[in-house]
């Protein structure tokens, strides 16, 4: 008897659970099928940036009354979440393969890099975060393998970001006039100067201001944007690095409203450029880049120097043989 | 004596260290810069729809778990059946898995593509919505309630429920009156754990939720972006609010506790 | 052992309970199985997605099995801790009486409701290189332990304080007025009685620290052979999209658990059947 009433109660539990889950997950999506409604999917540290852009794209003839959903992530999760279903008219993303695997999924058209700037929006270079006055006095990417130098890098296997790090690593020693043996080989000896593998940008930049390292591998955007939010460190600009550009692409839905493509379109903006300049990263469009105070740095190099994103995954952060991923595979041995 | 002294002592100096100084620490970060920036980062919109998710998502998640864990309970000690033994080691195994693995299963089962994919097809939307996110809590939570209950169980014994029985109570009757007041404590501790457990959790739900703002973000999930705006006070505030609320749990059970001595 | 319900006379409408439990088991095996076994299934039905060769392959990685080992060791020494400290505490908080033990009472399931973000960084803060305290165990196996210890820390305890507040005191008592001493009384009559509620406990803490990921991150350092333990290097197989390795070891670390727990289980019934 009391099993009929426990089984019953767990019956009526359940129906409630059931019902309360199917109308809350009516309600949940009704938000983006509505046309004047955006989904935006990014990753995580343009978040202020595209809060005000929002705001300004509102102001506008071509963006008034239309409402966003926001979500912000990390890259590679982002992009997993909306292949697996997630909605989402546009992505903007960290760097280009977490694209390219929205494209093999088909939720990204084929040609979304067929836009006046190859669907970047914003760049950013890598550099060296260093404490308070550069006491250790790094300045170039020989001085990370001085002796005794402790250098905090995110995980590149685990962070599709940090990969920029470790190109610009990479593609500086060829810059430098190394062969391609050679500079893998400084890569082989960074490693060996570092002494933890945090899992994401963010957990290097807490592991580096809790006081681990002498110096952290990290971009622009992010150093600039920790010292405005009271992070006391300082970061040095190294002659040779890589530029990072991050992309923007809508998907299949998005294409289909007219409001996704113009907040796409309004991304390119000097309006909007001039907010991701406020917020640390680098215009695209050159015009307004002039109008800010970055410095160029002597010896700047895209992805396509080091053989472009296709390459560089199989190549170094391949799962098994991987360049990258067989060092720091082997580090604690 | 001074063996009780040695183990409170002991005891307090092990909690200090692991516990205390740590949660102290907490609300000092929140309180750092004095109570309105706290209480302002944590009355934005956003935060209180990430409260009211949070305690929507407990809510559900322990009443489930509660009736399902006390049935489960009863029939592991009380029960006959072969079986037992296995769904017994069963039970724990969701703690083993570490929570985006939780998350990916779900992922794996719901998303395009799986198993129940076809399901947002016809307008049930199940991952990057309500349901995943409540279906991964009650998965990291299942366990609480049967274990805490089945030890209370096992040590009451059977024979007042067995001299109610003679004495011509019904089934019913029998667990409402005998054996529910004995496992009281067992299942209060399990709500308590539940709940706390069910608050607290981030890595699942961030998974299957979406992370979408205003909508889909917990509190925990509003920790994690506010920690990633370098907005350490919005975090460490949001933490303190899931703190007294764990917090508060345990003081209203004690609350509903009878005069000590009561009972049998 | 006792005797059976059935010696009495029956009431009447004894069939009704019969149908009952059987609906009852039904439901409970219902929930079971959406909840728990389906995911469970669809988790090892990836494991095996690129055949039993794969599996093996990804669970035999060096670096995989040097994860595989430090999380179990950490798992059972922070669970051996967790059954003497965890019961210490339940003692404590129940037959002991002092100023703020309701304070601490009520603080002991923080470590559960605490995102481990926050759990992390303040780990991190406190006993890492800035530590006011002068405590630097930052990314050492030690700090692995001490996470652990964190996160685990509410479930000994909670199980046994119920049992501690249930417990009949009149043996203890008796035994008391005999003469045996206080440690004596414990080991022979209060222990027996809790071991129950320990292991429950236990089983549940040495879960939870295989499956730890969140508090560990931040403050272990995540060293290939020196301080990964699995749930990272899980993670890193999933970000290097190799989601199938990912499942694989997760369903040996299942496998693991389920060991183990069957073991404990075994334990407690030879203990049933010999105590008696």
């Amino acid at each position: 008897m009391r099993v009929i009433w426990i089984g019953s109660a767990i019956a009526t539990a359940a129906a409630a659970t059931a019902a309360l889950a199917i109308f809350g997950g009516a309600a949940a999506s009704a938000a983006p099928q509505a046309s004047n409604s955006v989904a935006l999917v990014a990753y995580s540290t343009p978040k202020d940036a595209y809060t005000k852009i929002i705001s300004a794209f509102n102001g506008t003839s071509a963006g008034k009354g239309v409402s966003f959903t926001q979500s912000y992530g990390a890259s590679a999760d982002q992009a997993a979440a909306v292949a697996a279903g997630q909605p989402a008219d546009v992505v903007a993303l960290s760097l280009k393969p977490d694209i390219s695997t929205l494209v093999a999924k088909g939720i990204v058209a084929k040609n979304w890099q067929k836009t006046r700037y190859q669907a970047m929006v914003s760049d950013s270079i890598a550099v060296f975060i260093v404490r308070d006055g550069n006491p250790k006095h790094i300045h170039t990417w020989a001085d990370l393998l001085k002796p005794g130098i402790q250098v905090i890098t995110p995980n590149p296997i685990s962070s599709g970001g940090a990969r920029w790090d470790i190109m610009a690593a990479y593609g500086a020693q060829l810059k430098l006039g190394k062969t391609k043996k050679q500079a893998v080989a400084y890569l082989r000896k960074l490693f060996t100067h570092v002494p933890v593998l945090p899992t994401s940008a963010r957990e290097a930049l807490t592991t580096f201001a809790s006081g681990k390292g002498d110096v952290l591998l990290d971009y622009e955007n992010d150093a600039i944007f920790a010292n405005k939010k009271g992070v006391h460190t300082d970061f040095v600009r190294p002659k040779q690095t890589i530029l990072i550009e991050n992309p923007v692409a809508l998907t299949k839905s998005g294409a289909k409203k007219p409001a996704a493509k113009a907040f796409v379109k309004y991304l390119t903006t000097p309006a909007a450029q001039r907010i991701f300049a406020q917020n640390g990263y680098r215009p695209v469009v050159k015009k307004i880049l002039k109008q800010t105070a970055y410095p160029n740095p002597k010896q700047l190099f895209t992805i396509a120097y080091v053989g472009g994103w296709a390459k560089v995954e199989k190549q170094f952060f391949g799962p098994k043989n991987g360049i990258v991923t067989k060092i720091i595979s082997s580090l604690g041995k | 004596m001074l063996a009780r002294y040695a183990l409170r002592f002991g005891v307090l100096g092990y909690l200090a260290f692991l516990l205390l100084v740590p949660v102290g620490m907490i609300f000092y970060r929140t309180f750092e810069h004095g109570f309105w920036p706290a209480w302002h980062a944590v009355t934005t919109p956003a935060a209180r729809h990430a409260l009211w998710l949070t305690i929507l998502i407990a809510a559900i998640t322990v009443a489930c778990n509660t009736v399902f864990g006390v049935a489960l309970a009863h029939w592991l000690v009380r029960g006959r059946s072969r079986g037992r033994g296995l769904v017994n080691a069963i039970i724990d195994l969701p703690l083993a898995l570490s929570p985006v693995v939780v998350g990916l299963s779900l992922v794996f089962l719901y998303g395009t593509g799986g198993w129940f994919g076809g399901l947002a097809d016809h307008g049930i939307k199940i991952l990057f919505a309500l349901p995943a996110m409540v279906l991964a809590t009650i998965f990291v939570t299942i366990p609480f309630v049967v274990r805490e209950v089945v030890p209370v169980l096992r040590e009451i014994g059977t024979e007042q429920e067995q001299a109610a029985e003679t004495l011509g109570a019904s089934g019913f009757q029998v667990f409402r009156r005998v054996t529910l007041p004995a496992i009281r404590w067992g299942v209060a501790y399990g709500v308590v754990l539940t709940l706390a457990r069910a608050i607290g959790e981030f890595g699942a739900v961030s998974v299957v939720s979406g992370r979408i703002e205003g909508q889909t973000q917990t509190m925990t999930l509003f920790v994690s972006a506010q920690y990633e705006n370098f907005d350490y006070v919005g975090a460490y505030a949001a933490a303190v609010v899931l703190a007294l609320i764990a917090f508060a749990a345990v003081v209203v059970m004690k609350v509903f506790r009878p005069k000590e001595g009561a009972g049998y | 052992m006792a005797s059976n319900a059935a010696a009495a006379p029956a009431p009447v409408g004894r069939a009704a309970p019969l149908a009952g439990r059987a609906l009852g088991r039904g439901l409970v095996a219902g929930y079971l199985t959406l909840i728990v076994l389906i995911p469970l299934a669809a988790l090892t039905w990836r494991s095996l997605e690129h055949g039993k060769g794969s599996f093996w392959d990804a669970v035999s990685q060096p670096e995989a099995v040097a994860a595989l080992k430090l999380t179990v060791v950490a798992s059972l020494v922070v669970a051996a801790i967790n059954a003497v400290v965890g019961t210490a505490i339940a003692w404590v908080l129940v037959r002991d009486s002092f100023v703020g033990k309701g304070v601490v009472n009520s603080v002991i399931d923080l470590p559960f409701a605490l995102p481990t973000i926050v759990a992390g960084l303040v780990l991190l803060t406190l006993y890492g290189p800035d530590s006011p305290l002068g405590i630097n165990i930052a990314f050492t196996r030690t700090a692995i332990v001490f996470a652990l210890l964190f996160v685990t820390l509410p479930f000994v305890v909670r199980a046994v304080q119920p049992v501690l507040l249930e417990l009949d005191r009149e043996m203890e008592e008796a035994a008391e007025s005999l003469g045996a001493r206080p440690l004596a009384v414990f080991r022979r009559i209060v222990f027996p009685n809790l071991l129950p509620a320990i292991l429950s406990g236990v089983a549940l803490a040495f879960a939870r620290a295989i499956g730890e990921f969140g508090s560990l991150v931040l403050i272990s350092g995540n060293l290939p052979y020196k301080t990964e333990v699995s749930s990272v290097y899980i993670f890193g197989r999933i970000q290097s999209q190799d989601p199938g390795a990912a499942a694989a070891m997760s369903v040996v670390l299942l496998l693991i658990s389920l060991a183990i727990l069957l073991l404990i289980g075994a334990f407690r019934h030879w203990r049933v059947k010999h105590a008696r």
